[in-house]
């Protein structure tokens, strides 16, 4: 149904068990940091690994999901669940309308557009002042989800956020198989091909940027509840940054590379955070090192070695 | 085969992660937890030369009274989630007691909360917004060393009062930026003066300023106000220079300190106006503190946002030597209480007094920078032109509308 | 006193000049980046942060050698050119026959080594240059005082960028160059030798940022941020222009720092995104962007 082959049914597996045992030995807190953002690398690994498009304007959707979320939740007094679809569906709201503008160029073209509205959202959460600008939104309460679950507690909100991973990773794996994930991979391999055989290839290409750009936009929305705060930072271009990072890092284009991006990125920031500076110098040079020699990254060298694809 | 490979990789991936899990401390020791702006437009500011102040007080007070301490500092890159994240950790698993400096007051907002929700002490230095001890007021929370309606006051009202009667500012857009320029007008306008218009410019990112002072020229007024700090006051000072507009207009630096005048150098510096509460050479207790502190920051000299993480500190040990460092690990809000009561007394701002909604009230001077020729060693860059005692220098109690003060 | 649009008409001609000027360092910039990838094809992600090498250049030439600042208006370029010569041939020629995005995320991956290393060691405030004393002044126009130095800065640019312009259009060099991004392998057939031709011409790209750096030191503090506030813009600008075409982004460089200029009087808190505005609105309607030639 997902299209799983036995290794990578396996590889899940590991993944729900350790999903599962990691939160009673390590910080709760950290490790739905990286569910967040692995949640955020895999809708940006749907884009670039399966469609081809590169997108340097992700922020936008994962920053404008946690600035709704926060605001219903913390103005609204909204359920939990309301919250994050709402989030999700502003992202898909904007993917659409951004897009569509995008969809018509490709390649470095479409990078550029992207990360030119990227950044005139990123203006307009600046000035609007429903973001509170610099602060941000703060205070964002925790709140209940499906009215019974009090999320205050750290450990029932960590159940929430991996539901919310595994639900959107299997939702990431069901549309790529499919077949309107087989047009996908075709129009990624020969789009001139796809098109003569009667495809309308800019629609497919922007429903996958919609989908991502909601998926974007669930994380951006669960990572506001998770720490009470949507910030500039959300939409940011070095936000659009690090997601490109954390992928190219896992591995592109592979199941399970961008949660080991996200598991090693994060755990990277933490504890580089007492050296200040190091940690932007260390970023960088991951990424040349992984341009130069690794460009299949952790997950698809590993693959590549063992001869699996995962 | 596949199974104990998989697993070996992310399992050798979570035994990386593993220092995050650590025993807690066995004996009643206390841990303060120094929070700024380590690589960015701050880190002259704060940055390392507050935890070399906060290490200073600890050395006087804890090790001759035998108390157990333990500073740890970290970068919060002027991000609020990125603080938030590293302060409930320390919080959390780390068993740090007090929160101390963070400038950047959208930060500095964000962390009130967190300190309240855990019950910890937070003792901000480096921010400036004068809502932290308003409509954000918290009992967990002590404004130590300055606030925006400080330095409106000060800097602002002396300027009017020596006839800079109608202003112009360059704001940076956003919180702190806003909120100073509306306090400054407020003030200026109480006492008789004028505003006659504003450039608010996108922050961060806006290094020339060359257009908005142009405008600031053409508009006629006495006074340019510069509500924004760090590189853009360094910058827009420069500038200003360059266009002549010190020629025509007095300029007036709302928030700078010590260490970005040493960073823009008394060529071009000269004759501006700032306010501090702290100056290493204003008296002889000053002089004694900085000599003491100077070893551990030989290139930095301390301005008030050190001096202030160092009387912090030093209050902090006195009143938890004083409970007992059990009592005062136990509940930050008695903690904060105690403080408050206990009269505040080192070499870096004298005899202080803690308000009610938490705001310190050190006094403030208002300096004007030296002349090339007048400054006789490294860092003699300021002269005294006026001072206001503290119980004057701050907003009154009842104009701030903090919640936990009753009314 | 003449209106327009509310505004007296002094201050906006002043605002036009001072765009003026910071359109000759976006086109400055700009030359270099479209030089890299029109004659290379690789997207110089690094271009900020070799400007401000430029001018930490020139600012340690002062303060290390007591060298001043017009000589190092040539030893600047001459140097952190031949770093730019040493990262790519160790580094970046290594790309070449791949997809765009690598090379993109390589040099982003440079920039972020380079500026965080100088943000370690000279932290964020930022270091003074004084302008030199033989520019210093200004002079009054009329409708406003302009600084001899920044006069000077726009001479300066018209006549680097009129020489690139020139050697690479009109010079046999630069026809061999055009020929060599063409077809390589014809090229080298007739004897030239390619991959040096394409090195010295990566140095060259990265001198012009250099030079753009040292020029700017003196109006902007040296910090190791300097390049993020303009990287954005100059991307920008070499987008619009056609990425590959030299004349499209000189004069969209002048010309968008006219249009941020304007945009600075009516509407200063857009100023940073207008320009993301005009690429915006270029791109869906000129796909090549004003002058690109290539695909």
């Amino acid at each position: 149904m997902f299209g799983f082959s036995r290794p990578q049914w396996i590889g899940f597996l590991a993944m729900v068990a350790l999903i599962v045992v990691c939160p009673y030995v390590l910080y709760p807190v950290f490790l739905m940091r990286v569910l967040c953002a692995a949640l955020f690398a895999c809708s940006f690994n749907l884009m670039i690994g399966y469609v081809g498009l590169l997108s340097f304007g992700q922020a936008a959707f994962f920053g404008m999901g946690s600035y709704v979320t926060a605001w219903t939740m913390k103005f609204w007094h909204v359920d939990a669940v309301i919250a994050i679809a709402l989030g999700g569906a502003t992202g898909a709201v904007l993917g659409v309308c951004l897009g569509y503008l995008a969809i018509r160029r490709s390649g470095i073209y479409f990078a550029m557009i992207t990360l030119a509205l990227a950044q005139m959202v990123y203006f307009f959460c600046l000035e609007a002042p429903f973001t509170g600008g610099e602060d941000g939104i703060q205070q964002v309460p925790r709140g209940h989800l499906l009215g019974f679950i009090n999320l205050n507690d750290d450990m029932a909100m960590y159940w929430v956020v991996a539901a919310v991973f595994i639900s959107g990773f299997l939702l990431i794996h069901r549309i790529i198989h499919s077949p309107f994930g087989q047009v996908l991979k075709a129009i990624r391999e020969n789009e001139p091909r796809a098109t003569s055989l009667g495809y309308r290839t800019d629609d497919y290409k922007l429903i996958a940027f919609t989908l991502s750009c909601m998926l974007a936009g669930v994380a951006g929305g669960t990572k506001a509840i998770v720490f009470g705060i949507a910030t500039l930072t959300d939409v940011h271009y070095s936000t659009s940054g690090e997601v490109v990072l954390t992928t190219l890092l896992g591995g592109l284009g592979t199941v399970f590379g961008p949660v080991m991006g996200a598991v090693v990125v994060s755990a990277m920031e933490n504890y580089l955070a007492q050296f200040g500076s190091w940690v932007t110098v260390t970023q960088g040079a991951i990424f040349v090192v992984c341009v130069l020699a690794f460009r299949r990254g952790i997950v698809g060298e590993f693959g590549a070695w063992r001869k699996l694809a995962l | 085969m596949t199974i104990s490979r998989r697993t070996l990789l992310t399992t050798a991936t979570a035994a990386t992660a593993l220092p995050l899990v650590r025993a807690r401390a066995q004996t009643p020791s206390l841990k303060i937890g120094v929070l700024n702006d380590q690589s960015g437009p701050y880190m002259n500011t704060g940055g390392a030369t507050s935890v070399a102040c906060t290490k200073q007080a600890v050395e006087e007070f804890a090790n001759a009274q035998g108390m157990k301490v333990e500073v740890i500092s970290a970068d919060h890159q002027n991000k609020p989630d990125l603080a938030v994240s590293i302060t409930r950790q320390w919080f959390d698993r780390d068993g740090v007691d007090m929160l101390l400096d963070v400038p950047t007051s959208s930060v500095a907002l964000a962390l009130q909360s967190v300190a309240r929700e855990k019950n910890k002490v937070y003792i901000n230095s480096g921010a400036a917004s004068s809502t932290l001890t308003g409509e954000q007021c918290s009992p967990n929370f002590i404004h130590w060393t300055y606030d925006t309606w400080m330095l409106a006051k000060s800097t602002g009202g002396a300027m009017v009062k020596a006839g800079g009667d109608s202003w112009y500012f360059l704001t940076a857009d956003y919180a702190f930026g806003k909120q100073l320029q509306a306090d400054t007008s407020a003030l200026i306008k109480a006492s008789g003066g004028k505003v006659l218009g504003a450039a608010q410019y996108p922050f961060p990112g806006t290094s020339d300023f060359s257009s908005f002072l142009v405008q600031a020229q053409s508009s006629g007024a006495k006074v340019l106000g510069l509500a924004n700090a760090g590189a853009d006051t360094v910058n827009s000072i420069k500038q200003a220079n360059e266009f002549g507009v010190n020629r025509s207009m007095k300029v007036a630096a709302l928030l700078m300190f010590i260490t970005d005048v040493h960073v823009l150098g008394l060529d071009t510096a000269k004759g501006l106006n700032l306010t501090e509460s702290f100056y290493w050479d204003l008296n002889d207790r000053t002089r004694a503190f900085t000599k003491r502190v100077l070893p551990k920051t030989p290139t930095n000299y301390p301005n008030m946002d050190h001096a202030g993480c160092y009387s912090a500190t030093l209050h902090y040990l006195k009143v938890a030597h004083d409970m007992g460092v059990a009592e005062a690990k136990k509940s930050g809000v008695e903690t904060v209480a105690r403080m408050k009561k206990m009269p505040v007394e080192d070499d870096c701002f004298g005899k202080t007094q803690i308000r009610e909604d938490g705001r310190n009230l050190t006094p403030s001077f208002l300096f004007e920078v030296k002349q090339p020729s007048e400054s006789k060693g490294p860092w003699d860059y300021f002269k005294l032109v006026a001072s206001t005692p503290g119980d004057e220098a701050y907003r009154p109690l009842a104009d701030g509308h903090c919640s936990i003060v009753k009314a | 006193m003449i209106m327009i649009f509310g505004i007296p008409g002094p201050l906006l001609f002043g605002q036009l000049l001072l765009g003026l000027i910071n359109g000759a360092f976006y086109a400055m910039l700009s030359l270099g980046l479209a030089v890299i990838f029109g004659m290379l094809n690789i997207i110089n992600f690094a271009h900020g942060a070799l400007f401000m090498m430029g001018s930490f250049a020139a600012w340690m030439l002062l303060n290390y050698l007591g060298i001043g600042y017009f000589p190092a208006l040539i030893l600047s370029p001459v140097i952190i050119g031949i770093f730019g010569i040493v990262m790519e041939k160790t580094v970046i020629s290594r790309l070449y026959k791949l997809d765009h995005l690598y090379g993109l995320l390589l040099t982003f991956g440079l920039s972020l080594v380079i500026e965080g290393l100088f943000r370690n060691y000279y932290g964020s405030s930022g270091l003074p240059y004084q302008i030199p004393s033989v520019l210093q002044g200004a002079t009054n126009l009329g409708f406003m005082f302009l600084p001899i130095y920044r006069g000077w800065v726009v001479l300066a640019a018209l006549v680097v960028c009129f020489a690139t312009w020139f050697a690479i259009e009109k010079t046999s060099l630069g026809a061999t160059l055009r020929a060599a991004t063409e077809n390589a392998p014809l090229v080298q057939a007739f004897g030239v030798d390619v991959p040096r031709l394409i090195t010295l011409t990566y140095g060259g790209g990265v001198a012009l940022a250099a030079f753009a750096g040292v020029l700017a030191a003196p109006i902007y503090s040296v910090n190791p941020n300097m390049g993020d506030n303009f990287i954005n813009t100059v991307f920008a600008v070499v987008v619009i222009g056609g990425m590959g075409s030299i004349l499209g982004s000189i004069l969209t460089g002048f010309g968008l720092g006219v249009v941020e200029g304007l945009t600075k009087v009516f509407y200063p808190e857009a100023s940073a995104t207008v320009v993301f505005l005009v690429m915006v609105i270029v791109l869906l309607t000129l796909p090549h962007g004003l002058f690109g030639k290539r695909a």
